[in-house]
């Protein structure tokens, strides 16, 4: 049972009288890991937070379509660019999310633990998580949801902060999240990591998708001048 | 000049021989605030956290509203507490009139919109950097009001104690309701203001030291627990 694709049909996002996003016709889960790129304001994030939820569409709909769709909001989860803990320790961060699910006791603690180990984060389980560096941090948001077994996962510029070394350890974790058979939506501003992560590409301007396609033939042809430019490194806003 | 050195050494030794009407007067007036603290705090924490998380027709009304009570002024709570708690009063079977009880109900009413509007800016602020990500793992307004007032807990304590030292220092209310009956409903700064009338300078002074003591007390324990907070890395 699956919760995806997910639809988008006829979604817009207006806000103060702006069209920011759409309108959008657009299926999303066919495929390992999609990216979104685009220059700032294009409508990346808005684009995840309407997919996952967090947002409601000003015109359209947002519809999973999958067999399992009842439980669409068990089955999903979200990281965010700046990484979220709460103030109390590493472990009982993973286990307050897993305490939203009611989760029984025992299940929490083996999933916490297995989750924290993924993440290398066991020996910091009784640290506040407050203490942690961007890089941890972000690793333990990553463990969350791992813990949760998402269907499906967007990211939010997983990696906007972080250096080289905290970049390698969350795009090793990425990895395991697709591994495992999760879906991955995310965008970022690292062209590099969209080289190293994307299965598809969908290259947002102004709002609009203004090219999908497989990554591979996306890098090594963007079909639009925008998409083109972007990729060359020209400064495109 | 000598009467205020007099009444100074006499005062201290009042404090330092733990003078048994001194202590008695200490003893209830610290009943009736912590009293007082407990039932605002349940009170108004849940509520200062569901202000801030609800959204309804009449909300920023309600925040104004609770934001005007924080001001209120002492004497005017005690009078509507009299009024209530009086014979003739809507609670006047219950016989709470010039009772700790009726103190602890006055101060309670001056307090509650304190600690609930303190309570509302924390919760407000924690949840405009939080509620993205509790929603996003499944957490409403409702369920995150726990969550939020854990998160929020070292700022909290130092709503709770600005909320004590309002009750501490209060004398209008408490000596409308309480009527400053010695043995009885007789607190410090309801016992200050009388002895000071009457003339009796060194159990006024005396006790003045000790309201004085306990607010440094108070402002000492805010401070070392924001810095413990910082210290594990608030």
């Amino acid at each position: 049972m699956a919760i995806l694709p997910l639809a988008l049909a006829g979604v817009r996002f207006v806000r103060a009288g702006e069209t920011l996003l759409g309108p959008l016709d657009l299926e999303l889960g066919a495929c390992g890991t999609s990216v979104v790129i685009g220059p700032n304001g294009a409508g990346k994030s808005l684009l995840l937070r309407l997919c996952h939820g967090l947002l409601a569409p000003s015109a359209g709909r947002v519809r999973w379509c999958g067999a399992d769709a009842g439980s669409a909001a068990q089955r999903q989860a979200m990281v965010f660019q700046q990484p979220v803990v709460l103030r109390r320790s590493v472990l009982a961060n993973v286990d307050y999310a897993l305490a939203l699910r009611g989760l029984p006791r025992r299940e929490r603690q083996r999933r916490a633990a297995e989750a924290l180990a993924l993440a290398g984060l066991e020996a910091l389980a009784r640290r506040p998580a407050h203490v942690l560096s961007g890089g941890e941090r972000q690793r333990l948001a990553l463990a969350r949801v791992w813990a949760l077994r998402p269907e499906v996962l967007f990211l939010d510029e997983p990696t906007a902060s972080l250096d080289p070394a905290a970049t390698a350890a969350v795009e090793a974790l990425i990895g395991r999240f697709r591994q495992a058979g999760t879906v991955v939506v995310m965008t970022t501003h690292d062209l590099g990591q969209a080289r190293r992560l994307a299965d598809e590409v969908l290259f947002l301007y102004r709002g609009q998708v203004r090219e999908r396609a497989p990554a591979a033939a996306f890098f090594a042809a963007p079909a639009c001048a925008e998409a083109r430019a972007f990729v060359r490194g020209e400064l495109l806003w | 000049m000598t009467d205020l050195s007099t009444a100074f050494a006499t005062a201290l030794r009042l404090i330092t021989t733990l003078d048994a009407a001194l202590v008695e007067i200490v003893t209830l007036s610290l009943r009736v605030s912590f009293g007082a603290v407990l039932v605002a705090c349940v009170l108004g924490l849940p509520l200062g956290a569901a202000l801030a998380l609800a959204r309804f027709p009449g909300r920023q009304a309600l925040v104004v509203l609770g934001n005007a009570l924080m001001g209120l002024p002492p004497v005017v709570a005690g009078l509507v507490v009299y009024l209530l708690l009086s014979r003739a009063g809507p609670l006047g079977e219950f016989g709470l009139l010039f009772t700790p009880s009726a103190m602890v109900i006055a101060q309670v009413v001056l307090i509650t919109p304190i600690i609930a509007a303190l309570a509302r800016q924390v919760v407000e602020d924690l949840w405009a950097s939080l509620g993205e990500q509790l929603r996003s793992l499944g957490a409403g307004p409702w369920r995150a009001v726990p969550t939020l007032l854990w998160e929020g807990r070292f700022s909290l304590v130092t709503v709770v104690l600005a909320g004590f030292g309002r009750s501490i220092a209060e004398v209008g209310a408490v000596i409308i309701v309480g009527g400053n009956i010695a043995h009885v409903t007789r607190t410090m700064t309801t016992a200050i203001a009388l002895e000071t009338s009457r003339g009796d300078l060194p159990l006024a002074l005396g006790l003045g030291f000790v309201l004085m003591l306990l607010a440094v007390l108070v402002n000492g324990a805010a401070y070392w627990i924001r810095d413990f907070a910082r210290a594990r890395g608030g």
